[in-house]
């Protein structure tokens, strides 16, 4: 086995590492470093940037004008994150308690909507929350309200959206988890006097974690960018991070000071990525045993 | 055990089934303190979920189990002071060899001081107390196991289930559990249920041996009792290497019977237990290979008095301690001889296709009358529980 | 054992995530002009939908380089897969790492990126710089799917390949990519399919001259709501679900 990995190279081999290392370096690696030296640069009128070092946009973000929106935006997508994970971990582990022939067709109802338009069903939810729409004229109809209530527009119109686009990518890593977790230790737990709520605290809660961890990155970091939704439910009263990013490229033309904001984004995928990392390591550890 | 023993687990008219399946049925078993017992059987034969309705993972659809008086059958399964190995070992991946083994007490609130102490106790007992601060997947296999057996010891159950916990070691690794397995035992007092598809397992370790078929019990015994007296075909097949012989009594007297056994008569000791039989019955005889002879034909008048049967060698094996011989009776059929090693004896060494008579030790046959295990014959030298 | 808790609380999560679905297809067939009174069933929107020339040139466009994308990744994700399964090299593991960025980092982020690449490189926005984009963010998705068919494949029947005389590339074409071409034909499906999906990417690289549409939809609907959008975003739900079965089916028939 060994030496028939350690083959002389042949000049297929050679052909498919120079492809994807090129695409690699070029479409991911280069432009990213660029984003980083465009952060440090000064916004210019002819070509976006001119070349004179400054820390001025890192200083910016803490105007109060855009640190406003970076807090309301990473509260409205830590509150998403919560909601998903509220929703989807017990129904995440309810689907892998099904016996196995029922769990594909369950997961395959999961995954449509992560299949189909985010942005027609994004448009779905306002059709739907719209003032004259079929969910306040329900309620009118039941007589649980007198006039219609104001559901678009708002903080909570947004969250609903985030959440109703990215509820599968958190079900999806949680499900994964919880089809994996082997229920040994669950019973061993059990045998050894922990009672459900120990048992879940101690065992069920640390051996899903990797899923929990991955499934809140998939969750809030697009939270923080879709800014399709925030502009189709939220108006222009509850911008998130992306709509600030996509108002200085394509509308204020400052590049460098959304490079900046985007680094943001960028650093707080990397700290959930290596807190991912190190649970994905107990994961293996747990599969190997 | 020298006084009369008090039972610490009873099922009583135990039933199980998982959707239309009977994994149980009626199952009545008393397992008694202090002993080592062991739950044979092939897969699928209902062993496991008899540990696991002991332990509270399953609960019975119908009947009782009794842990020392007192009736458990639906308490959750960390209420009940026993604990199981675990043929997995399920030992928790995200804490170290200590925490795991510290876990049970800290689930019982035991004060700190006294759970460190208690934990290293336990590992010390498996000699593992310098390996507490590892993880389990830095571990051997062997060295999990005995994790698993401090980490379900140290909360001191009356009763240690352990489902298939070797069946993961290899050959050598597994004959040295067996004999730790057996000074833990001794050294802490507890009973154990072992459950084991290993009949080899079974019989080197246990007090008493339990062989299991779908859902029922077919013989309890001590091992000596199961292998030398098997009450069924199942257990005489599933214990050990059988030849088994279709045969009819032709004549008896109140000293001995004449069976037609191979199409050859042989004469064997009356069995008083099985008097009733009438001549012309039909029944089944079975010899273990290890209690066969052979002896060259020149003999046939010094086995005079001694059951004996004539073939032709056709296969030689052998396998270190002992030389296993297939022989080809005169009138069809087969019979394996295991025979132990002799260097010092000059006929020991037959030719293939050489004629031979396979004799043994009179008595030492088993005769059993159907499947179907007939009254007469479960009295037969089995205590009954 | 599953209790009718569970049942009834995971109907209210499929409903959540159906409801707005199967509403906005209802309205799809409303005769009415206005979007909230139900005017009988007509397919009167489906036909303002295809005859509405933008929109069909933004469809025609979003189509074409869906195809084209999902090929493009497809080859390069398919050949990747391939070394990652086959090949010792240096630097795998950051590959791996760079993959794995590419999937979890927020679609904004790659976004600005590529534009600041396009722009230094001169790349005029269009067609090309869409392709090349969409090609970037589909090819770790389609590694994922063809490298999770190669790990559960048995590498003797390569060995065997080699011992009857291939060279690496004869048995890359005639042995490997047979055996694993449903998990290639589900990862062109998923490319496919995330292509026609995405708006931020595609917001951040396109040009005035070429509009796709996801963008075309986006600007209609940020005003108001259109009727023939809702036609017209049947018609998508309808070609995802071709798209996702298809593809169900043929990891189903690859893996069995």
């Amino acid at each position: 086995m060994l030496h028939f990995f350690q083959r002389p190279r042949s000049p297929f081999k050679t052909g498919v590492l120079v492809l994807i290392w090129g695409w690699m370096l070029t479409f991911v690696l280069l432009p990213n470093v660029m984003i980083i030296f465009t952060s440090v640069m000064t916004r210019g009128d002819s070509h976006f940037i001119e070349w004179q070092l400054t820390l001025d946009n890192y200083i910016r973000v803490f105007d109060p004008l855009y640190l406003q929106v970076f807090i309301s935006s990473l509260w409205m997508a830590v509150i998403t994150t919560l909601i998903c994970l509220i929703i989807g971990y017990p129904f995440a582990f309810a689907i892998s308690r099904f016996p196995a022939h029922v769990k594909p067709f369950l997961m395959l109802l999961v995954i449509i909507p992560f299949w189909t338009n985010s942005l027609v069903r994004t448009y779905a939810l306002k059709v739907l929350l719209a003032t004259k729409g079929l969910l306040n004229q329900s309620l009118l109809s039941l007589g649980l309200i007198d006039t219609p209530l104001r559901m678009l527009y708002t903080e909570g119109a947004v969250i609903l959206g985030l959440v109703y686009v990215l509820l599968p990518f958190m079900i999806l890593p949680l499900y994964a988890v919880f089809d994996q977790l082997n229920y040994n230790y669950i019973e061993a737990a059990q045998d050894l006097g922990a009672s459900k709520i120990k048992t879940f605290w101690h065992l069920v809660i640390p051996l899903t974690m990797p899923g929990i961890i991955a499934g809140s990155l998939l969750v809030l970091l697009p939270a923080m960018g879709m800014f399709y939704i925030a502009d189709l439910l939220g108006g222009a009263k509850h911008l998130l991070i992306g709509n600030l990013i996509k108002n200085q490229f394509l509308d204020a033309r400052d590049w460098p000071f959304g490079a900046t904001a985007s680094i943001f984004l960028t650093s707080a995928m990397a700290i959930l990525l290596y807190a991912y990392w190190r649970s994905i390591k107990l994961m293996k550890q747990q599969v190997n045993v | 055990m020298t006084h009369p023993p008090s039972v610490l687990v009873s099922l009583k008219d135990v039933s199980k089934s998982y959707d239309d399946k009977t994994v149980l049925a009626a199952l009545d078993l008393d397992i008694y303190d202090g002993e080592f017992v062991t739950l044979l059987g092939p897969s699928g034969c209902g062993k496991t979920t008899i540990l696991r309705l002991i332990a509270g993972f399953e609960r019975p659809n119908h009947g009782q189990i009794i842990l020392a008086g007192e009736e458990i059958t639906q308490q959750a399964a960390h209420l009940r002071h026993v604990n199981t190995v675990f043929q997995s070992y399920a030992l928790f991946p995200h804490m170290s060899v200590f925490d795991n083994v510290a876990f049970g007490l800290r689930m019982e609130k035991v004060a700190e001081p006294e759970v460190k102490e208690r934990a290293i106790q336990a590992l010390e007992m498996v000699q593992l107390a310098n390996l507490a601060h590892r993880r389990p997947h830095q571990l051997s296999g062997g060295q999990q196991q005995r994790v698993a057996i401090a980490r379900a010891a140290v909360k001191r159950p009356r009763l240690l289930l352990l489902d298939e916990p070797l069946s993961a070691l290899d050959y050598k690794l597994r004959k040295q559990m067996q004999n730790e397995l057996k000074r833990l035992q001794r050294q802490l007092g507890i009973t154990f249920i072992f459950v084991t598809h290993d009949q080899e397992e079974a019989l080197s370790m246990s007090d008493r041996v339990i062989v299991m078929r779908e859902g029922h019990i077919e013989q309890i015994g001590t091992p000596r009792q199961v292998y030398e007296n098997p009450k069924t075909l199942f257990v005489a097949r599933f214990v050990g290497e059988t030849n088994l012989f279709d045969a009819v009594i032709q004549t008896k007297n109140n000293h001995h019977w004449t069976l037609t056994l191979a199409q050859q008569n042989v004469c064997i000791k009356a069995r008083t237990h099985l008097a009733h039989l009438a001549e012309g019955q039909k029944v089944k005889v079975l010899l273990r290979p290890e209690d066969m002879r052979l002896y060259a034909p020149a003999d046939r008048q010094a086995l005079a008095d001694q059951p004996c049967l004539s073939g032709k060698v056709i296969e030689r094996n052998y396998k270190g301690m002992t030389l296993d011989t297939v022989i080809a009776l005169e009138q069809g059929g087969q019979i394996l001889v295991s025979e132990f090693f002799d260097e010092e004896d000059p006929d020991f060494d037959y030719r293939l296709g050489e004629s031979v008579l396979v004799s043994w030790v009179a008595n030492w046959e088993v005769i059993l009358v159907d499947e179907q295990v007939s009254p007469s014959v479960a009295v037969s030298a089995v205590e009954e529980v | 054992m599953i209790t009718w808790l569970t049942r009834g609380y995971m109907t209210l999560v499929y409903l959540f995530l159906y409801l707005p679905i199967l509403v906005l297809i209802g309205y799809a067939f409303n005769d009415s002009r206005s979007l909230y009174t139900w005017g009988g069933l007509s397919l009167r929107w489906f036909e303002a939908a295809l005859n509405n020339t933008l929109l069909m040139q933004a469809t025609g466009h979003s189509l074409l380089l869906a195809i084209v994308a999902a090929t493009g990744a497809t080859i390069v994700g398919t050949l990747t897969a391939i070394a990652l399964y086959r090949y010792r090299f240096r630097g795998k593991k950051l590959l791996n790492g760079l993959l794995f960025t590419v999937m979890m980092s927020p679609d904004i982020v790659m976004a600005i990126s590529l534009l600041a690449l396009f722009i230094l490189l001169g790349i005029h926005l269009g067609f090309i710089s869409l392709v090349l984009s969409h090609i970037t963010f589909c090819i770790p998705f389609i590694v994922v799917t063809v490298y999770s068919r190669l790990s559960n494949f048995n590498p003797a029947i390569l060995e065997a390949a080699k011992d009857l005389g291939c060279n690496e590339w004869q048995m890359t074409r005639h042995v490997l990519v047979p055996i694993i071409l449903p998990a290639i034909a589900a990862g062109w499906l998923l490319g496919f399919t995330l292509s026609l999906d995405d708006v931020v990417v595609s917001t951040f690289v396109t040009g005035p001259t070429y509009e796709i549409l996801p963008l075309r939809i986006y600007s209609m609907v940020r005003v108001g709501l259109k009727p023939e959008v809702n036609a017209l975003a049947t018609l998508m739900l309808l070609i995802s679900l071709l798209a996702l079965l298809a593809s169900h089916l043929l990891i189903k028939k690859g893996s069995s």
